[in-house]
């Protein structure tokens, strides 16, 4: 069902990745750091650190893109997933 | 002290906002039948409605009130988790998914029809149908209050945007777009408050320097002051905690409510179905670091570098008007104020306004850009709490109210029809119940009472009817009347320490029992109500015609194949995953002994 839900959210952390990272470096040396987050650029840092996690979702639904054509259901229905039931009980 | 968000953080919420409308638009073109509205089509991976298990409980009132009672009782509070969570989640994935999965029911009350019959359906289709609708306009109304108090946004504004928001990508894209939305903000949570945690942990020099300044024993240990309710700040003692919150509470609430349970019933096989809770189990055991421990820093923090920044910032009005920080607060966790702006007092003390602590922990810790990411994460929760409420309750009216007493013979146009207006219709009444919950506090915390009655002694139906196979409808549908009978006859006769009669229990004329704390009454009376239920099912089952043995396959364990497992690893197989996430959380209640 739909599409592969990796896709929208390595979008996402690599739009808000490189955003701060961006910020990150022109507000470099900013009172809001020493202010805040103890002088630590997290703007810069944690960043950089959406932005190779929203690039590693992006890969990955790439590669598993290309490789399972059908994807969505790696383990599907190995398994019976209908128990047997008689009448009585009938689905509605 | 109120912060100000820069053009940037606007910016980041902006962007999240158009991510979570476009999700909902592109899956609009799959939404063919009712069963895509509703179910996704039973075609989502384990991870993915494993992640969803976790987030759609992991709303406002969790990351917000779990912080709060982190501030309040410290690390007791991932007793929630640790007791709480956990083993039930385990117990709902290994035992009782085969029959919420393999019985092919489309929601939890259709579950009770196929086993019991018709008047239990409807008994807890319609508490249910009214108690979300419900619950999601009390969160509304938190949230609005939240954003207003903590940046100045207005009330009104806030609800309709998020409500407006929820409403189109639930309308949609149904349960897939609820779905997707949640593992999103599983990452969002996960990826704005490590920082958090980190930056709070290393401002208090660590778990140790944490230990020395909260300079309370009680707070840094789960079980060890938990022989006598008086010796820890819950007021609970180890019985009740393990009876009332780790088996009737966490019970009844992980393994029979609807809006969890949906996510699993979406899976793509009853193997993923099974894992689904144990996955979330796996990262839900390692959340009060994110959500208990900013509470519990912001209780001790110094806002030493808040003093600087005041300087700049404004400060909220109808408050004292202070440089630094609040005057009679803790560590950086406000007051509540009165009408004329003075701190609140009660008893001489002053009563601290904790659901401000995990918020006031953004403020201080983030600086415009992570404080839009960190804000981001807050809304997200907020709106995926809405969100899951919402496809609960389209689902449960549709099917179970609609489809059953109002017109069963449409067509499935019909019912996916039906779904998008039930979720324009819950979501306006929620709208509607935010308001009432603004104007009349009151009027909602007696219906929160109720549900909490209705609620308490459903587990005891759902364990009998799933694994005794005699248990007959009349037995369940007597036992839920009277375990909701017992739980408020219990609350009537019985009050916490320190209360007076009223919404805090001894309405009843004359008082039995004072229990040490809220907590502790509300755990017992779980238990009262579900003992009730218990013995009460039992007693009418035997009493009454049992089913034939054939019509139960499928729906009771003893009638029922076990599920075969072929061609899976180990780890994919749910009782190894099982044995490592039980593992892990013993492992967790004896480091934090």
């Amino acid at each position: 069902m739909g599409f592969d839900i990796r896709m929208p959210i390595g979008a996402l952390f690599s739009v808000f990745g490189l955003l701060l990272c961006i910020y990150g470096a022109i507000t470099r040396g900013s009172t809001i750091y020493a202010v805040h987050s103890l002088g630590l650029n997290v703007n810069l840092w944690w960043g950089l650190i959406m932005l190779l996690f929203g690039v590693g979702m992006l890969s990955l639904s790439r590669l598993r893109g290309k490789r399972l054509p059908d994807k969505g259901r790696p383990n599907g229905d190995k398994t019976s997933s209908v128990l047997p039931r008689k009448k009585g009980a009938k689905q509605i | 002290m109120r912060p100000e968000p820069q053009w940037i953080d606007y910016v980041v919420i902006l962007i999240y906002f158009a991510f979570v409308l476009g999700i909902g638009y592109v899956l609009k073109k799959y939404m063919k039948t009712s069963a895509d509205f509703f179910l996704s089509g039973r075609s989502i991976p384990a991870w993915i409605t494993g992640l969803a298990f976790l987030s759609a409980n992991l709303g406002a009132q969790e990351v917000i009130g779990m912080g709060a009672s982190g501030a309040k009782y410290g690390i007791m509070t991932s007793n929630f988790y640790w007791i709480g969570a956990i083993p039930a989640m385990v117990f709902v994935g290994i035992f009782m998914m085969p029959f919420y999965y393999g019985s092919r029911a489309r929601s939890v009350p259709e579950y009770l029809k196929l086993r019991f019959d018709e008047k239990t359906r409807g008994f807890n289709a319609i508490s249910f149908a009214v108690m979300t609708v419900f619950s999601s306009g009390v969160s509304m109304y938190a949230m609005g209050k939240l954003l207003q108090l903590l940046l100045g946004w207005n009330f009104n504004g806030a609800i309709l945007v998020s409500a407006l928001i929820v409403l189109a990508y639930t309308f949609l894209g149904g349960l897939t777009s609820a779905i997707y939305n949640e593992v999103l903000q599983f990452f969002l949570i996960v990826i704005g408050f490590i920082p958090l945690v980190f930056l709070g942990l290393k401002d208090v020099e660590g778990w140790a320097g944490l230990k020395a300044r909260l300079a309370n024993e009680a707070l840094v240990h789960t079980w060890k002051y938990m022989a006598n309710a008086s010796d820890n700040p819950m007021g609970v003692e180890w019985f009740g905690m393990i009876m009332g919150l780790g088996f009737v509470l966490s019970f009844g609430y992980w393994c029979t409510d609807f809006l969890v349970v949906q996510r699993a019933m979406a899976a793509n096989s009853m193997t993923a179905a099974r894992r689904t809770p144990l996955i979330a189990a796996f990262f839900k055991m390692f959340f009060p670091f994110l959500v208990i421990l900013p509470g519990m820093i912001a209780g001790v923090v110094a806002s030493s570098n808040l003093e600087r920044a005041s300087v700049q910032q404004s400060v909220v009005p109808g408050t004292p008007a202070q440089s630094s920080f609040y005057v009679g607060g803790r560590g950086i966790i406000p007051p509540k104020y009165d009408a004329e702006g003075q701190p609140l007092l009660r008893d001489g003390k002053v009563v601290l306004d904790y659901d401000l602590a995990t918020p006031m922990m953004l403020v201080r810790f983030f600086p415009s850009g992570l404080l839009g990411v960190g804000l981001c994460a807050l809304l997200a929760s907020f709106m995926s709490g809405m969100a899951g409420n919402t496809t609960a309750f389209n689902t449960v009216w549709t099917y179970d109210i609609y489809q059953s007493y109002i017109n069963k013979t449409a067509s499935d146009r019909h019912y996916l029809w039906m779904g998008r207006f039930a979720t324009v219709f819950g979501l306006g009444v929620s709208v509607v119940a935010a308001y009432v919950a603004k104007e009349f506090n009151n009027i909602l915390d007696v219906l929160q009472l109720v549900f909490a009655f209705v609620n308490a002694p459903l587990f005891a139906t759902f364990m009998l009817g799933m694994f005794w196979k005699r248990a007959t409808g009349h037995g369940a549908f007597c036992g839920l009347l009277s375990g909701t009978a017992a739980a408020a006859i219990h609350h009537g006769l019985t009050l916490p320490r320190g209360s007076l009669p009223g919404l805090k229990g001894g309405y009843l004329g004359s008082v039995l029992h004072v229990y040490p704390s809220e907590m502790a009454q509300n755990f017992w009376t779980a238990i009262f109500a579900w003992c009730t239920c218990f013995l009460v099912t039992v007693i009418i089952s035997l009493f009454s015609r049992p089913r034939v043995a054939e019509e139960l396959r499928g729906l009771v364990y003893s009638e029922t194949d076990q599920p075969e497992e072929l061609g899976l690893q180990w780890y994919e197989k749910p009782a190894p995953l099982a044995a490592v996430v039980v593992a892990l959380a013993v492992a967790l209640n004896l480091i934090f002994w």
